[in-house]
């Protein structure tokens, strides 16, 4: 055998063994049967059944609002950091500050949300603020979620010419302007990485979310977690393929408009 | 061309610098990047900073744009204190060495990005920007993005984006280095010739010494954060102060000897030339100093061994190696004693080949005793 066809044959071997799963959900999402796992004939009722359930579709429009809110709020706090680790030079305590931004991503989730759990509940003790829904939420998750998009940030900050900020500052512009009309524009898309990077672990964020939500700030994954405990129900089977529809059509999007632009150029 | 005396101000104690640099020092942790450099420059020079890399040339240059602040000194453009200015607020623009064009705006809107604070009417703002393209004659290219430019285009929308904003001074931080040979020669009389259009102030910063003789009205040699001599080009070719200068700009022979006075004049005693050296220069203050005679290749004449050489140094020697570089020859001449010394001869007439015996000699005029 060739070395080319036992390249192929693995490349096909790790792509069945990932995507396997998630074909067998799809699949099994337009099953007629009650039992996840035997396949009886082809329905859609189960999407039907999920469109009916207020339960999971209050709990997909408050993931939603999290992940946008603390996708939103992680990207401008972690674009100031990665800008500020990659621009102003060796200021005092950087080596301190980066290593504070870089241990968030080494400690253990678990961890975080029982600290973050104590931290909102004295804090409510002591000022009557914050009540544990939906802003407890986004707040933990930006906490988490800022080092990833500073790193990202940074990365890209780095690589920019450093004169093509000093040349607009040269033909006049004031630092702020400086940022907004150069800098902003030319790391744009790693701002938009970090944005969606940010946003997708916010959605499938179980563990933190558990601790610090309150009753009525149920999230997707809480619900889904809850409901595989009670026993799997296709319905979850029709929740995940909508998912994975949804992922891959901005996936494709995202593709194209790449492919266009480097056509357009 | 040397420049008549109303071309060089530097020359005429009563002229006022336009821009006056004071005892700058900048450190960097404790190397002195820049150290105690002092300058008058005038309105309308083309002035150039010429050293190695690492001379903090670039450093001063950086330090007039208002990157970089010194630490000790002070620079004045037109009597107004720089220090007190940012960059943003410095009446001095700056064209980069990689350009720093902005790659998401088109060319236009990189000429007119400096005229958007001026708060300029927007028909005005947009002949600023068709003259400044006219000026450079790229007059087609408004609309273009600079990833579809070529080089010596890239290179024209820098210059004329930072001469669109009308600055006092313009720097130049190695403005040719990006481009290619044949292209570099065209572009530096091109940038001449808007120099004198513009009749801008412009400083230079080049590691090229070719490049600055060819472009400046004066050029500062630096050296460890120094300078070491100011001069006209041709001033700085001729008569460099010291060993560096003359071996940094140009290639030069140096007959190392003593200097004492003669019946014949001034003479170097040089034991590699095996006898005494005629100099014409008055050597009273280096009279039994060690010095070096510095004597440029093309200075010194070469001739078959039975020919009569005019020249007030003569000596016999061996041709070792010869260089053809087409316009002229290139010679290594082994003196009696094994000293190489070199001459650069015009391409025509005989040419010498390697083990031939020949006489080479130059005039009491040709050299310059340097003691540093």
């Amino acid at each position: 055998m060739s070395a080319g066809k036992i390249v192929k044959g693995m490349s096909a071997l790790a792509l069945i063994f990932l995507y396997a799963p998630i074909l067998w959900i799809v699949v099994y999402s337009f099953n007629e049967s009650q039992l996840v796992t035997v396949w009886s004939r082809f329905s859609t009722k189960w999407y039907a059944a999920l469109l009916q359930d207020e339960q999971i579709l209050r709990a997909a429009r408050i993931s939603l609002e999290v992940a946008l809110l603390s996708a939103t709020g992680a990207t401008v706090l972690g674009t100031m950091v990665g800008y500020a680790l990659a621009r102003f030079g060796r200021f005092p305590g950087r080596t301190l500050f980066s290593g504070l931004v870089i241990a968030i991503l080494a400690i253990p989730e678990i961890i975080m949300a029982i600290s973050m759990l104590l931290l909102f509940v004295a804090l409510e003790s002591a000022t009557g603020w914050p009540h544990r829904d939906v802003q407890t939420i986004v707040m933990a998750h930006i906490t988490f979620s800022t080092a990833f998009v500073a790193v990202v940030v940074q990365t890209r900050v780095s690589e920019l010419d450093v004169s093509l900020e000093e040349a607009a500052a040269d033909l006049g512009a004031r630092p702020l302007r400086v940022f907004f009309l150069v800098t902003l524009p030319l790391i744009a898309p790693a701002l938009l990485s970090g944005w969606l990077l940010a946003f997708s672990l916010s959605l499938d964020d179980l563990v933190i979310t558990s601790f610090v939500s309150g009753p009525s700030s149920t999230t997707l994954p809480m619900v889904v977690f809850s409901k595989v405990r009670l026993g799997l129900n296709p319905e979850i089977n029709a929740l995940g393929t909508l998912i994975i529809l949804i992922v891959s059509l901005v996936a494709a999007l995202s593709l194209l408009r790449t492919m266009f632009r480097r056509r357009g150029a | 061309m040397i420049p008549a005396p109303q071309d060089s101000p530097w020359a005429d104690a009563a002229a006022v610098p336009q821009l006056r640099i004071r005892n700058v020092v900048k450190s960097f942790d404790s190397f002195a990047a820049v150290d105690d450099v002092s300058l008058d420059i005038f309105r309308g020079e083309f002035f150039s900073l010429l050293g190695a890399s690492g001379c903090g040339k670039t450093t001063l240059l950086r330090m007039l744009a208002g990157f970089e602040f010194p630490d000790r000194g002070a620079v004045e453009l037109d009597g107004i204190d720089l220090l007190k200015l940012q960059p943003y607020e410095r009446p001095v623009n700056m064209m980069f060495q990689s350009y720093a064009l902005f790659p998401h705006m088109s060319v236009a809107q990189n000429i007119g990005f400096g005229l958007r604070s001026e708060g300029l009417s927007r028909d005005h703002l947009e002949e600023r920007v068709a003259n400044a393209l006219k000026l450079v004659q790229l007059s087609g290219f408004a609309q273009r993005k600079p990833n579809q430019l070529s080089g010596g285009q890239k290179q024209r929308v820098a210059l004329a984006r930072a001469l669109v904003k009308r600055p006092k001074v313009l720097l130049l931080d190695e403005p040719l280095s990006a481009l290619d040979k044949k292209l570099r020669e065209a572009t530096q009389f091109e940038l001449i010739n808007i120099q004198k259009q513009v009749g801008v102030t412009f400083i230079m910063v080049t590691h090229d010494q070719e490049e600055a003789m060819a472009m400046s009205t004066r050029i500062a040699v630096m050296d460890k954060g120094r300078v070491v001599q100011v001069g006209a080009p041709h001033e700085i070719y001729e008569y460099p102060h010291s060993r560096f200068v003359a071996t940094f700009i140009g290639s030069i022979n140096l007959f190392e000897g003593m200097a004492a006075h003669g019946p014949d004049g001034w003479r170097v005693d040089c034991a590699h030339w095996g006898g005494p050296l005629r100099v014409a220069q008055d050597l009273a203050a280096l009279d039994h100093h060690q010095v070096a005679l510095g004597v440029r290749p093309e200075k010194i004449r070469i001739a078959p061994p039975d020919e009569h050489l005019a020249a007030d140094n003569f000596s016999d020697g061996v041709v070792r190696e010869v260089a053809y570089l087409g316009e002229s020859m290139l010679y290594r001449v082994a003196l009696p004693s094994g000293f190489l010394v070199r001459v650069a001869a015009p391409n025509v007439g005989t040419r010498f080949s390697p083990g031939q015996t020949v006489r080479i000699g130059f005039d009491a005029g040709a050299g310059v005793a340097l003691d540093k």
